[in-house]
């Protein structure tokens, strides 16, 4: 494989292959809790913290447990045993020290561990073959894009709850159009970073 | 229950698209193409259909404090087979649905259908309620993928066949970038939204 620069993948994590609009990568946070800029912040810090630690030890376990016994057909199973004990661990950690956010976040934080986000993190750090260092990089990077756009997205929606549009439209059509809007400007993120 | 309006649930009421809003990701982001979208259906109901059979035939033997761990680790068996069929019998759609076909493991759908229906219901409507969420999938998939590919290319190649094509092209490339697929969906869900609404004043 070619040796891609670390700040090639980091670019690449947070917009050109941004995981929310570009990738469509947990998509079903993106339009759950994005109607108040608070739970917003506080689901993007937990999926940073999941992803950058499902990265490392999906890593590990790929490469000095599961490659040595060619047992890759595994990995699906493994990735997301991992995936599920480390939302598990935020989980005692948000519900303990911040009890507020652990209300307003509601399902979608066990939800972490089907969010597509973190195993697209996983998975496409298998596929590309990145090495360690690589992946760490590309889980904490896919983690900032994640963030950003999620604040974003609550900003506006928080901002556009009083504009008045048809009934039919309010709610989910509504993010969904902000969602393009977004969009149209990440896509040409491709043309403006050249890698 | 009778098993045809069980069937019709899935499609209507219930559809995971419009209904649950549940499986986005796969919904917005295979849907380039109606050849994308039947590969992209055809997966996750062969997933979906094994799953409500396997976890509605154990239901009674899976422990409530732990079902959630099991549901994914049945699921994910499951999505590991059609990964290596897909990857061994159809090489050209594994690579066009890519990091997608693993993914079905996270699909919201399935683990929503295991458990709202199949831990609650016997074998045979498992079934029948995996076959009418599959086949609404399908519909939903194809009519976003069909927008999407004849707004965008002009045209609407099926395995080799085309099956419409415009006598102009519009050409809309935006329409199958990222950007399109929100648009599609949006707008799409604006009309049922209408729809429901329309449906309810007349109703009540």
């Amino acid at each position: 494989m070619v040796e891609k620069a670390l700040f090639a993948i980091f670019m690449e994590g947070v917009f050109i292959k941004n995981f929310l609009i570009i990738q469509f990568l947990g998509l079903c946070s993106f339009v759950g809790v994005t109607k108040d800029f608070k739970s917003a912040a506080g689901m993007s810090g937990a999926v940073i913290f999941v992803m950058t630690m499902a990265a490392t030890a999906s890593y590990m376990i790929y490469t000095y447990i599961l490659v040595p016994r060619s047992m890759e057909f595994l990995n699906l199973i493994s990735f997301i045993v991992v995936i599920a004990a480390l939302v598990q661990l935020v989980e005692f950690v948000v519900r303990k020290n911040i009890p507020s956010l652990y209300r307003s976040l509601g399902i979608f934080l066990p939800l972490i561990t089907t969010n597509c986000a973190v195993l697209g993190v996983v998975l496409l750090n298998v596929l590309s073959e990145y090495n360690f260092i690589q992946s760490v990089v590309f889980g904490v990077a896919a983690g900032i894009g994640y963030t950003i756009v999620m604040l974003m997205m609550a900003s506006i929606r928080e901002r556009s709850t009083f504009v008045h549009v048809p009934s039919s439209i309010r709610g989910l059509p509504q993010a969904f159009f902000v969602a393009t809007m977004l969009s149209l400007a990440f896509v040409n993120y491709f043309w403006v970073i050249p890698i | 229950m009778d098993p045809l309006s069980e069937y019709i649930r899935g499609i209507t009421r219930d559809n995971p698209i419009f209904g649950l809003v549940l499986g986005l990701c796969p919904a917005l982001a295979v849907t380039t193409s109606v050849e994308n979208a039947i590969g992209m259906s055809a997966g996750t109901a062969f997933v979906l259909v094994c799953a409500n059979i396997f976890i509605s035939s154990l239901r009674k033997q899976i422990p409530a404090a732990v079902r959630l761990p099991i549901f994914i680790i049945v699921i994910a068996t499951f999505v590991s087979i059609v990964d290596m069929i897909m990857e061994a019998y159809f090489p050209p759609m594994y690579a066009a649905l890519g990091v997608f076909i693993p993914l079905i493991v996270v699909n919201c759908v399935i683990i929503g259908r295991a458990e709202a229906f199949a831990n609650k219901n016997n074998v045979f409507y498992s079934f029948i309620d995996a076959l009418g969420i599959s086949t609404g999938f399908l519909l939903v998939l194809m009519l976003i993928g069909g927008i999407r590919e004849i707004l965008g290319t002009g045209q609407i190649v099926t395995f080799g066949y085309t099956l419409l094509s415009l006598p102009v092209n519009p050409s809309v490339t935006t329409m199958i970038l990222p950007p399109g697929a929100f648009l599609t969906i949006g707008v799409l869900m604006a009309i049922v939204n209408y729809q429901r609404a329309k449906k309810r004043a007349k109703g009540g």
